[in-house]
């Protein structure tokens, strides 16, 4: 089964592509979708419509809008309020309600905003008729009790276990694999009894087929938009760049207007890829990233690099955050529920192991992206993430012949973050790279 | 092969076993292990919180529970980040020190940091270092058949490592043990609820944790011995509050910490290492062995803040166990930077507003070793619930 894409219901038919319409065109397409986006959900009350409370890795996009629920998606909510510098009040008024300053900044700055009526810089979150979530970050666990008790709502944990020991991925035919798989596949079978007595609708088999479509144009896409940054220079900066189109994954999932986007996408990363054309920065040195970003300071963040040459190739985030879309993973659409749960297994495993295995898969990019450097960002709020990155660094710097910088932040309570500690360490980081290519060019 | 590694205590006084217990207990060497190994005996040993012993000791070999230690993180600390708990840098510790000797090492995803932790494990030792994936959808009709098949995959790993298959004879044997165990711990905590001045917290705490560093059945036979020198102790109750502990379900509060609390109050009932008393009834000896260990779990079970079960509300759970205890108030703590304890803290404490019930919230950290403020503050919050 194929779908068409280049006429996306709501999107203007494509004109022919100039430079000047390609170039740029995903950063501002998906900063309009989310402005849309946020619309949508601020006036969803009024339709009378439903919301459902989702995170990235793993949200079941495809299944839930099948039951026309709008998602909210409470990570990106958070770290838009530290990107327009208001987290800090967010996080001050969860800490008034009883939060330790020790737990991660998004819960607590989703606790402000529910705390505030849903009021959030880019609109006015609804509130949560049903929390889903998987158990990718225990995190996500403890944050749905919050609104389960705020709201009495259900929430519904969709376990999925992950990879056990490195290097031990399962797969088909082995009976770990098919264990994990029948749990799956059984929670999905409950999830939508849950779902259909939430909205009241039954199941529609045929829009989930659709979703499922759309979301593997979307694959294929993304992993295109990967592989398109092993180009020289690079077509994007995984960071920056990187992080509007991860939104556009996780907000457009399954939908027409994120396939659209997708082949769009692809098509300027294409053409930019052709003619040479990289950021808007001189590329001296190729990086890859792990973690997530210093959203507090966020183009501060980027700056310390790219003023120095530094161009982000890769980054640990569009895999995690994509909910584990470099997998691959594409949906046989002619059995869309077992196949979605193999997809939802798969995927968010993968997610898993960018997390706790990164170590393997950033040697394994080291060469084919040509990586300099690796930045290891490891932030106070999230032990998901950041819990493992001092002794991966150790691990991939005996595998592969790379330059690494740890540093500390946040990625949402700028309390926690010191701007010129940062400098200080990214700018000696620079300098060690430098001398590292000047020895190499001396043999 | 039967190996034994306690020295002889059957001579000692209470107060004597108590003391050689709380020794065993301190010890970051493990020296009860060191004796097993030297003996020929394979060890495996797991993290916090619930792990399903009997399998690991159907197989011959000496379960061991890893909470940490009041160590120094030398080595451990170059190996995780900041902004962490301190029991998983002092856990790898344990292990890169050459204290604690595995054969194999397994982990739950019971929190992000210990998500973690068997991966770094793993990258840093020779031995085979995995997570049992215990299921975080309790509710599910699938969870008890998924659970099962990952016990059954936990088994194919440790025949591995004992060289021999684990047949269900053996696991029902080894069940047997640890009902014993559960049963004997019990008879323990009925001592410490209904008569606390014959068995002070930190008492309490060494006997249980004793456990998780011995085989059973040894465990066991000091049990049985002990329970009846408790019983028999001459001790007068004093006009002291009766309080409960929450927090100890992972990171382990250090024993001078619940001696301090010892000082001023009777501590009826706690979540320290709730793990080794999970399960909260026998589990059966007939059909599938495997099967009934998943059922165990999620059917009959304790509660802590890393497991959710739409069945067992944790703050609800605190206050049943409040009451059940006939407990005035509770000390409401949790180990620094540990995300899931510290997310529980609120909702606890709003429960207890609710329901009128005293509390002192605290945080601990393994290594901390001044108590002063704490006795001071603890002793103060006792004398404005006793005479409000």
């Amino acid at each position: 089964m194929t779908i068409d894409t280049s006429a996306a219901p709501g999107q203007p038919a494509p004109a022919a592509a100039t430079h000047d319409s390609l170039v740029g065109r995903g950063n501002h397409e998906g900063n309009r979708l989310f402005r849309e986006w946020y619309a949508r959900l601020t006036s969803a009350p009024e339709r009378g419509e439903k919301a459902a409370y989702v995170f990235v890795m793993g949200s079941l996009a495809e299944l839930l809008q099948s039951f026309d629920f709008n998602l909210v998606l409470p990570e990106i909510n958070g770290l838009q309020t530290a990107v327009r510098h208001v987290s800090e009040s967010y996080i001050a008024q969860a800490e008034d309600y009883g939060y330790a300053s020790d737990v991660c900044g998004y819960v607590k700055a989703d606790v402000g905003l529910q705390l505030r009526g849903g009021e959030h810089p880019m609109g006015r979150i609804p509130r949560p008729d049903i929390a889903v979530f998987t158990g990718a970050c225990n995190t996500y666990i403890k944050w749905a009790e919050i609104w389960e008790r705020m709201y009495r709502i259900p929430i519904f944990t969709l376990d999925v276990p992950g990879t056990r020991a490195a290097g031990r991925v399962t797969g088909r035919g082995q009976v770990d694999y098919q264990n994990d798989l029948a749990y799956v596949a059984g929670q999905i079978d409950e999830l939508i009894s849950l779902c259909e007595q939430v909205s009241g609708k039954r199941l529609d088999v045929e829009r989930l087929r659709q979703a499922m479509s759309y979301a593997n144009a979307m694959t294929r896409d993304w992993l295109r938009v990967l592989e398109l940054n092993k180009s020289r220079p690079a077509v994007y900066n995984a960071v920056t760049d990187g992080t509007v189109y991860l939104g556009v994954v996780n907000g457009f999932r399954g939908r027409p207007e994120g396939a659209h986007y997708f082949e769009q996408l692809v098509e300027e990363l294409e053409y930019k890829a052709a003619n040479g054309i990289g950021t808007n920065f001189d590329e001296r040195h190729r990086l890859a990233f792990v973690g997530v970003p210093c959203y507090p300071i966020y183009r501060r963040f980027s700056e310390m690099f790219t003023e120095r040459g530094g161009v982000f190739a890769g980054s640990s985030y569009t895999w995690f955050a994509s909910g584990g879309w470099n997998s691959g993973f594409e949906y046989d659409l002619d059995h869309p529920l077992e196949s979605l749960a193999e997809g939802v297994l798969v995927s968010v495993r993968a997610a898993m192991d960018a997390m706790f295995h990164t170590d393997r898969l950033l040697a394994d990019m080291a060469e084919p992206y040509g990586i300099d450097g690796i930045v290891y960002h490891s932030i106070k709020s999230c032990r998901t993430v950041s819990a493992g990155l001092a002794d991966s660094r150790r691990a991939v710097m005996e595998q592969a012949n790379v330059a690494t910088l740890l540093i500390d932040s946040d990625h949402m309570d700028p309390r926690v973050v010191s701007e010129a500690g940062l400098k200080n360490r990214v700018d000696a980081f620079f300098e060690g790279l430098e001398t590292r290519k000047l020895l190499a060019a001396a043999g | 092969m039967t190996i034994r590694v306690l020295e002889d205590w059957q001579g000692l006084s209470l107060e004597d076993l108590l003391r050689y217990c709380r020794d065993l207990v301190e010890d970051a060497e493990y020296p009860t292990v060191k004796r097993w190994r030297q003996a020929g005996g394979k060890v495996v040993g797991h993290f916090e919180v619930y792990f399903p012993e009997e399998i690991v000791a159907a197989a011959g070999l000496l379960p061991v529970k890893i909470h940490g230690a009041p160590i120094e993180a030398r080595q451990g600390d170059a190996h995780f980040g900041a902004y962490l708990c301190s029991i998983v840098k002092t856990s790898l510790e344990l292990a890169l020190s050459g204290r604690l000797e595995l054969e194999m090492f397994v982990s739950h995803p019971i929190c992000d940091t210990a998500r973690n932790l068997a991966a770094v494990w793993g990258r840093n030792v020779s031995y085979p270092c995995e997570i049992l994936y215990l299921p975080q959808n309790a509710n599910s009709l699938h969870a008890r058949t998924y659970l099962r098949g990952e016990y059954d995959r936990l088994k194919r790993g440790v025949e591995a490592i004992a060289g021999r298959e684990v047949t269900d004879e053996d696991l029902r044997g080894a069940t047997a043990i640890f009902n014993e165990n559960r049963r004997l711990l019990r008879q323990l905590y009925t001592i410490k609820r209904e008569t606390p001045w014959l068995l002070a917290i930190d008492e309490a705490y060494v006997l249980m944790a004793l456990g998780g560093r011995i085989p059973r059945e040894e465990h066991n036979e000091l049990l049985a011995a002990v329970i009846p020198m408790l019983e028999r102790r001459a001790a007068q109750p004093q006009d002291r509050m009766r309080l409960v502990f929450e927090g100890g379900f992972c990171e382990q509060p250090p024993l001078d910490l619940l001696t301090t609390i010892a000082q001023s109050s009777y501590v009826v009932d706690d979540d320290l290492l709730i793990g080794l008393r999970w399960i909260s009834e026998d589990v059966p000896l007939d059909g599938d062995p495997l099967e009934s260990l998943a059922h165990a779990y999620l059917e009959h079970s304790n509660y802590s803040p890393v497991q959710h079960d739409l069945r067992k509300p944790k703050e609800q759970m605190l206050v049943q166990r409040i009451r059940e205890s006939g407990a005035g108030a509770a000390i409401i703590s949790a180990a620094k930077m540990c995300e899931p304890g510290l997310d529980e803290q609120v909702a606890y404490v709003k429960a207890l507003d609710e329901e009128g019930i005293p509390y002192f919230v605290n945080e601990f950290e393994e290594n901390m070793t001044s108590f002063d403020s704490l006795q001071i503050q603890l002793e103060t919050f006792i004398e404005n619930v006793l005479f409000a």
